[in-house]
């Protein structure tokens, strides 16, 4: 990879087309059309895909490998399919291309030598589908544990509780006595054993399978440097339940003495099987499951979401587009929620770092006044349940009602235009100014970050890296302008991009993202209150909406980096009720792929704060 | 504790002169220690999922967790007298959970704060999720919420207080932990094919013989009144007809006595749904 692939260069859809007219030209008997209704792209011969692979990056410019994900076609075809979208870093649409396994023998490929931000997203479809990577030099479990009974997101695998195949299920009250799902299982718990269990037999491999996957056999080793010091090389584990792994992640990490020689994730304790549940419920009710993907930045989870089912629903007739209105409302809300989660996000680095918790006290106090307004027009400080397909639950309140709000234990009412002008032009500003006066020059901070913490920016793109973790290495990569969504065409703002690629420069670009945030906001006011009384629906509001066949990618830029979902909508004909994939391109997750290479010879006090400039939120790592 | 009140104290029927009372106080020894007790609990820094943004939230400035004596969150369980279980509790997340639990010293209390720490919540369903972290400790206090706002944290906090002030040092039953020795651990679960509770081990070893035995197992015994209530939609050779008529006549029945219209809205509902089992049978057929 050279240079060039960082010179902004737009693709075009025409540009789309051709590159595939180049590679069915290129593979000809490897190669063919996604003629399903719905579907787009192309399907590889599983046997040239490297091949393929490496002409997409080299020739085409596709050079980003935004997700890979599986799909189970139980019933429609019998296969497993494995969906790639690569994209070109200088911005523009995606090329999908995928391959097919059979389900028996399912086997695939790998394509770590090419993108190496595919390793964990194909541990994760080795883990939950069964589908073997032939070449990857890592293939474990990611999410669960080894020795785990099957693969969990394969559709014939039976849940513990729910064995029914159908929806909606059979009454669970029957004749109006309540069966609790406690009741439809022998152990009362949410937990099936394979009938040939053997007890005797039963040990938990998963700790030695990790420490082998590393290369380890012992726990403390006597070396000797060159210059004949004596030192310990020692395994440590950090986490799950570590004050500054931000929830329940583990690494483990080989020390030599106190340098870090070899770090690798250990993921899955907060893995709450969002995907599955997502399968089973209707389109609409797994908004609210999006809230608690990234449960700092809900109303960009919810946007996600439902860009990509209206990417589907647009595909069927009687479908309107979300109103003005609707489209304001959504970037106010994810820009102030954008600010909300960098203003955590500093607060906790400044913990990791060692300021121990009165920085984060200052950064999130001016959070509170966000979640404020967030409770006053959703009901909900943190899972928000806000956005629909075609528009939004509800529109602004007028007035701002907060027990939370207490002067002299008056209850007051604030006008809700004043309340957020107020906000937008003076609180959040001095807010950030704040933090930025405090900490940017502060020894804490310099000291323990600047230098720390390396990611080249060739290496930034091959690992699929996103958000500011990405913009830090000099890469000015953001789905707002590289692959524009809602209004964001329209409004002004600039990328921030810094280039130094080291934890200092993660922690400036969320500063420079957040006064941005104030620019896009401060845009946003006259055009609420141009629009007020608009219109937030455009239509009738469907509950139930019957979603058209086919496929699709909805991204948004999250604050912790490109948030994607993969839908499919497949099975009925005239439309379906639920998801047949639901999948989450989670960029907390996908910016851990380099964690260890970044952590690699660095002290072991600073993997906290490497880990802490990731910035990641567990339920989204493990969904 | 800058203003502390004595009076709050005073636990026995001695007379204190009034003009002592500010100064002087004579209570019980359970009282005192209860008292010590409550206003410094230590809960353990420990976070799981969502619920834990909000009890920092709770730590942080606004909520202040500090008037309540509890704002020394300590990282190490053997410091900690509170485990608040903020989040969903995975299978893979059980094990090291009953790990920390078994090196808390006594006296403990669990608080299961949330919907998923109480009963599993919206992942409930979830194959990697124990539904509710009361099937491995035992929980003190439930906060219930999704995720419980601050006010809730602190309201179930407070309830908590409750708790240990109502604890009496003469009752072995509410301080086990003096006078027998500290109290067995819990068996820590053990990740198999799927997650495996020792104390479970005679029912899991029962279904694996029936299974090999050829016999139906995975059937739990669930009380006769539900089987019975359940048989008519399982059994098979009676009729739509015959099911509808049931129906509607013995499930409004009940309903009826108190209010007739809502007897009449749940008998057409019945008899919709029976039309509607009718002609999917049909269709079956
Ligand atoms: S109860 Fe709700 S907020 Fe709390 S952990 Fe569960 S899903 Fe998250």
């Amino acid at each position: 990879m050279t240079d060039q692939s960082l010179v902004p260069e737009r693709l075009e859809k025409a540009d789309l087309d051709t590159a595939y007219k180049v590679l069915k030209e290129k593979y000809p008997d490897a190669v063919r059309d996604d003629t399903r209704t719905g579907y787009s792209g192309v399907i590889v011969d599983k046997n040239r895909l490297v091949d393929v692979a490496k002409t997409i990056r080299d020739e085409l410019g596709f050079n980003y490998l935004s997700h890979a994900t599986a799909v189970d076609y139980l019933g429609l075809g019998d296969h497993l399919e494995m969906v790639y979208y690569a994209y070109r870093i200088s911005g523009g649409p995606g090329l999908v291309f995928k391959t097919q396994t059979d389900r028996e023998k399912a086997e695939v490929p790998s394509l770590v030598s090419i993108w190496p931000g595919a390793d964990f997203q194909e541990r994760e479809a080795y883990d939950l589908y069964g589908i073997r990577f032939s070449g990857h030099p890592n293939l474990k479990r990611i999410l669960l544990w080894e020795g785990f009974n099957g693969h969990p997101m394969r559709k014939d695998w039976k849940e513990p509780y729910y064995e029914q195949e159908h929806k909606p299920f059979d009454s669970r009250w029957p004749k109006g006595y309540v069966r609790r799902a406690e009741e439809l299982n022998p152990y009362g718990k949410n937990v099936q054993y394979p009938a040939d269990i053997d007890l005797s037999r039963l040990n938990d491999i998963s700790e030695e399978s990790i420490y082998s996957g590393m290369g380890l056999g012992v726990d403390i080793q006597e070396l000797t440097t060159s210059d004949g010091i004596r030192t310990d090389r020692l395994v440590v584990n950090l986490g799950p339940h570590h004050p500054s792994t931000h929830g329940v992640f583990r690494m483990v990490v080989t020390l030599n003495g106190e340098t870090v020689e070899t770090l690798e994730p250990v993921m899955g304790y907060l893995h709450r099987n969002h995907e599955q549940i997502g399968e089973r419920n209707a389109w609409i009710h797994n908004i609210p499951f999006t809230d608690r993907l990234d449960y700092i930045s809900g109303m960009g989870n919810n946007h996600g979401y439902v860009l990509a089912v209206e990417n589907l629903l647009a595909t069927g007739a009687r479908y309107q587009p979300p109103t003005y209105r609707a489209e304001v409302i959504r970037v106010l809300m994810v820009e102030l929620n954008r600010i909300v989660n960098h203003l955590w996000a500093i607060g906790f680095l400044l913990n990791d770092l060692g300021a121990f918790f009165t920085p984060s006290l200052y950064a999130i106090a001016e959070r509170e006044k966000i979640l404020d307004f967030f409770e006053a027009t959703s009901g909900a400080r943190m899972m928000f349940n806000y956005m629909r397909f075609g528009g939004l639950a509800k529109d602004l309140p007028e007035y701002i009602r907060s027990t939370a709000n207490l002067v002299n234990d008056q209850i007051r009412d604030f006008n809700t235009m004043e309340y957020l002008t107020d906000l937008i032009n003076e609180r959040l500003p001095r807010a950030i100014d704040e933090l930025d006066t405090y900490l940017t020059e502060s020894e804490v901070m310099t000291s323990r970050t600047i230098g720390v913490g390396y990611l080249p920016p060739e290496m930034a793109i091959a690992y699929s890296c996103s958000g500011p973790l990405l913009r830090a290495s000099g890469v000015p990569y953001d789905v707002r302008r590289a692959d524009p969504y809602s209004i964001y065409p329209e409004l002004d703002f600039d990328v921030a991009v810094r280039y130094n690629g080291d934890i200092y420069d993660r922690y400036l670009v969320r500063i420079d993202e957040m006064r941005e945030s104030i620019r896009i906001l401060k845009q946003i006011l006259p055009r609420l209150e141009r629009t007020k009384g608009e219109p937030i629906f455009a239509g009738n509001k469907a509950y139930m909406p019957r979603v058209p066949v086919g496929e699709s990618y909805g991204r948004v830029e999250n604050p912790k980096g490109e948030l994607g979902f993969y839908v499919v909508s497949a099975g009925d004909e005239k439309g379906t009720q639920n998801p047949w994939r639901y999948h989450v391109r989670a960029p907390s997750f996908i910016n851990l792929t380099p964690l260890g290479q970044m952590c690699q010879g660095h002290k072991v006090a600073d993997i906290v704060a490497v880990l802490g400039s990731i910035d990641i939120v567990l339920g989204e790592t493990d969904r | 504790m800058t203003d502390l009140d004595l009076r709050e104290l005073q636990g026995t029927e001695f007379p204190v002169p009034a003009d002592l009372q500010g100064n002087v106080a004579i209570t019980s020894l359970s009282k005192i220690y209860n008292w010590s007790r409550k206003n410094s609990v230590w809960p353990m820094l420990f976070g799981l999922a969502c619920c834990a943004i909000e009890m920092i939230a709770t730590a942080a400035s606004r909520y202040d967790l500090s008037r309540f004596g509890m704002e020394v969150m300590r990282a190490s369980p053997r410091q900690a007298d509170l485990m608040i279980v903020s989040g969903t509790v995975t299978k893979k997340m059980v094990v090291p959970i009953v790990r920390l639990y078994n090196q808390m010293p006594e006296p403990k209390y669990v608080l299961a704060m949330g919907a998923c720490a109480s009963g599993g919540g919206p992942f409930k369903e979830g194959y990697n999720v124990v539904s509710g972290i009361d099937k491995y400790l035992p929980v003190d206090v439930y906060a219930p919420g999704c995720p419980p706002t601050p006010q809730a944290l602190l309201f179930a906090l407070i309830a908590l207080h409750r708790k240990i002030d109502g604890q009496s040092l003469a009752n072995m039953d509410d301080v086990p932990w003096y006078g027998v020795g500290p109290s067995d651990p819990t068996p820590i679960p053990i990740l198999g094919p799927d997650i495996i509770d020792p104390r479970q081990m005679d029912i899991i070893r029962r279904q694996a013989e029936l299974a090999a035995a050829g016999l139906p197992y995975g059937k739990r015994e669930v009380p006769d009144l539900v089987l019975t209530a359940g048989a008519a939609s399982t059994s098979a050779p009676r009729t739509a007809a015959e099911k509808a008529a049931d129906k509607v006549a013995s499930a409004p029945a009940a309903a009826a006595a108190d209010d007739p219209e809502k007897a009449a809205r749940l008998a057409k509902r019945e008899a919709a749904l029976a039309r509607k089992r009718a002609r999917q049978q049909q269709q079956s057929e």
